[in-house]
């Protein structure tokens, strides 16, 4: 039987009118990576609120950790770490001590405090900046300093709210490693993000959501696939030879010639690629390049809610610039 | 017994001696008050003021040493009105989440903050003492040694229930208004009727009248009648005023400072619960 970490039934947020998020179900299986995808202003953030005591819950049910949050929100305060959007750092005290003052908050013994410091410090590689001022660390590190945080009081979940928002390539790589090493240690992480290919990259479940409501919910894979046909792009020597060779190869649906080259939607590309190779090599054909691409989570988007997944934010900007 | 509360408490102390600015001035400023208004003003008083010959028994006390009490409030006023700020910071900063999100009590951050106003304050008031002595301020002049010791433990305990009061108070304010600029004309307001209608620098007897009221309802003027009391003794002479502090007064001046306490805390703790942070 499986184990659920996280459910929610029936929430339900709303700021005056405002129907912030309108009636979500969702749950979170233990030990996985679940990344809500949406939109800026999605309710996402408002979600993670909820669900990390910061506000109030006005409707629905919530479970996480096996304690339910109405009844035994301290019980959940001492069971998840969160990693807030926002940066939310002192700056005037050093790496070391914004991790000794969080663990105080927690109450957590001396010697055990002082043993996790070292390691979370080890693990994230800030051993040079032990003692340096938050103030002088990079956007990245800082950020590594809030996950090694969030992860001080070895909570069960792990929240992350948009965890590399405004970081460069290079840190966001490093971030999601951590993340994943993280999760391999047996912590369940909820993320939202808008990054489609953040999700993409760090997900086992993905719930996309949008103006209050989740549209779908699954695995990544699973969500792509729904989607139906992957397209292989191949580059022979003979065009015409390898059309007339693989045209009525089974798993292939349809074929389209471009000027140099041959589109060809399959199911299942991945398991079907190796085949096609062979068939086309047994006719003597030489290949030039192939390579499969798959639908990605942007093409999922537009799928389930009609629009593109960046319109919103550029509506917006379109805003302030008039 | 939870003692989360001292994390609030050394996070604030740390930053108190950490940022060498706010401490600097926090460490001048009393002194420069002693200096530049005490001297000058002791030098024209004891000008203007005739020697009147006094009766038996009681003592007379310089301008100096009798505004000691008022710069030692005045000090202690604004360190506190201004404490509440951080509150404030930490709620546009997002550090306020980390605390809300924690099994933290949140009467343990307003806990933890008077904490830190307490011992900030008692180190003001030291340096007070110590740099008014050089000055020429004569605190605990007719006391024994052991009158001497019971007044100390006296003015911990005014000082105590003084700066929780007003720490209490900045922080509601402080929690409830949006932005720090706005926070800080605030407290400005606040502390001037606080400061000035009170017998800080001048006695209230010859005040007017719509004054001399305030000052009744005024805590500054009892934390200084307690601090006068402690310091001064029961029976004083200065200013071309008699002073005479019944145990009764006293005793009246640390119930008013404890009912101030009392209700600027559970205003606090009712302002705190309701913070929410988005």
């Amino acid at each position: 039987m499986e184990t659920y970490e996280i459910t929610v039934e029936g929430l339900r947020y709303q700021y005056g009118k405002n129907k912030a998020v309108n009636d979500i179900s969702f749950k979170v299986k233990k030990g996985e990576i679940f990344s809500f995808l949406g939109p800026n202003g999605a309710g996402k953030t408002t979600t993670i609120n909820v669900l990390t005591t910061l506000l109030p819950i006005q409707k629905g049910k919530i479970s996480i950790s096996g304690f339910d949050l109405r009844t035994q929100p301290d019980e959940i305060r001492k069971s998840i770490g969160i990693v807030f959007q926002n940066e939310t750092l002192d700056w005037n005290l050093t790496v070391e001590e914004t991790l000794e003052f969080h663990g105080r908050l927690y109450a957590i013994p001396k010697k055990t405090r002082k043993d996790r410091i070292n390691e979370l410090i080890q693990i994230v590689k800030l051993e040079e900046k032990r003692d340096e001022f938050v103030k002088n660390l990079s956007g990245g590190m800082k950020r590594k300093l809030e996950i090694a945080r969030g992860l001080l009081t070895r909570p069960k979940v792990l929240f992350l709210d948009e965890p590399t928002i405004g970081l460069d390539p290079n840190s966001r790589m490093r971030i999601w490693n951590y993340i994943k090493r993280v999760n391999k240690e047996g912590v369940t992480i909820f993320l939202t993000t808008h990054y489609m290919d953040e999700a993409d990259q760090l997900s086992d479940n993905i719930c996309i959501i949008d103006r209050g409501k989740i549209i779908v919910n699954g695995f990544s894979e699973v969500l792509k696939q729904s989607l139906g046909m992957d397209v292989i792009y191949l580059k022979t020597d003979q065009d015409e030879k390898a059309f007339k060779t693989i045209k009525n190869m089974r798993e292939i649906k349809n074929i389209r010639k471009a000027p140099s080259e041959l589109m060809i939607s399959v199911e299942d590309g991945q398991k079907n690629m190796p085949r096609l190779i062979e068939q086309i090599r047994i006719q003597g054909i030489e290949i030039k390049s192939i390579y499969l691409k798959k639908p990605t989570l942007d093409d999922v988007f537009i799928h389930y809610t009609g629009r593109h997944f960046r319109e919103e934010e550029q509506e917006k900007k379109k805003k302030i610039i008039t | 017994m939870r003692t989360e509360f001292l994390t609030i408490f050394w996070r604030d102390m740390l930053k108190f001696f950490r940022i060498k600015a706010m401490l600097f001035t926090s460490l001048i400023q009393p002194a420069l008050w002693l200096a530049l208004y005490g001297i000058s003003m002791s030098s024209n008083f004891d000008r203007i003021i005739p020697e009147i010959p006094i009766s038996q028994g009681v003592t007379p006390v310089n301008y100096l040493t009798f505004m000691a009490a008022g710069v030692i409030s005045l000090t202690i006023l604004f360190t506190c009105l201004y404490s509440g700020i951080t509150l404030q910071f930490d709620k546009e900063f997002g550090l306020m989440k980390e605390m809300l999100a924690s099994p933290l009590p949140r009467s343990h951050i307003l806990i933890g903050l008077s904490l830190s106003g307490i011992a900030k304050s008692l180190i003001q008031t030291l340096i007070i003492i110590v740099f008014g002595y050089v000055l020429g301020v004569r605190f605990f002049n007719t006391f024994s040694l052991m009158e001497t010791v019971v007044s100390v433990l006296g003015i911990l305990l005014f000082i105590l229930l003084f700066a929780i009061g007003l720490l209490f108070l900045s922080s509601t304010i402080a929690l409830r208004l949006k932005t720090h600029e706005g926070l800080q004309g605030v407290i400005t307001l606040f502390s001037l009727p606080l400061f000035f209608a009170s017998n800080a620098l001048y006695p209230i007897t010859s005040l007017p009248l719509a004054i001399r009221i305030i000052s009744y309802g005024n805590p500054v003027s009892y934390f200084i009648q307690g601090l006068r009391y402690f310091t001064l003794g029961s029976n004083f002479y200065s200013f071309g005023n008699y002073y005479q502090y019944s145990s009764f007064d006293v005793l009246f001046a640390l119930l008013f400072l404890l009912g101030f306490a009392i209700i600027t805390y559970l205003f606090a703790l009712r302002t705190i619960k309701k913070v929410k942070i988005v």
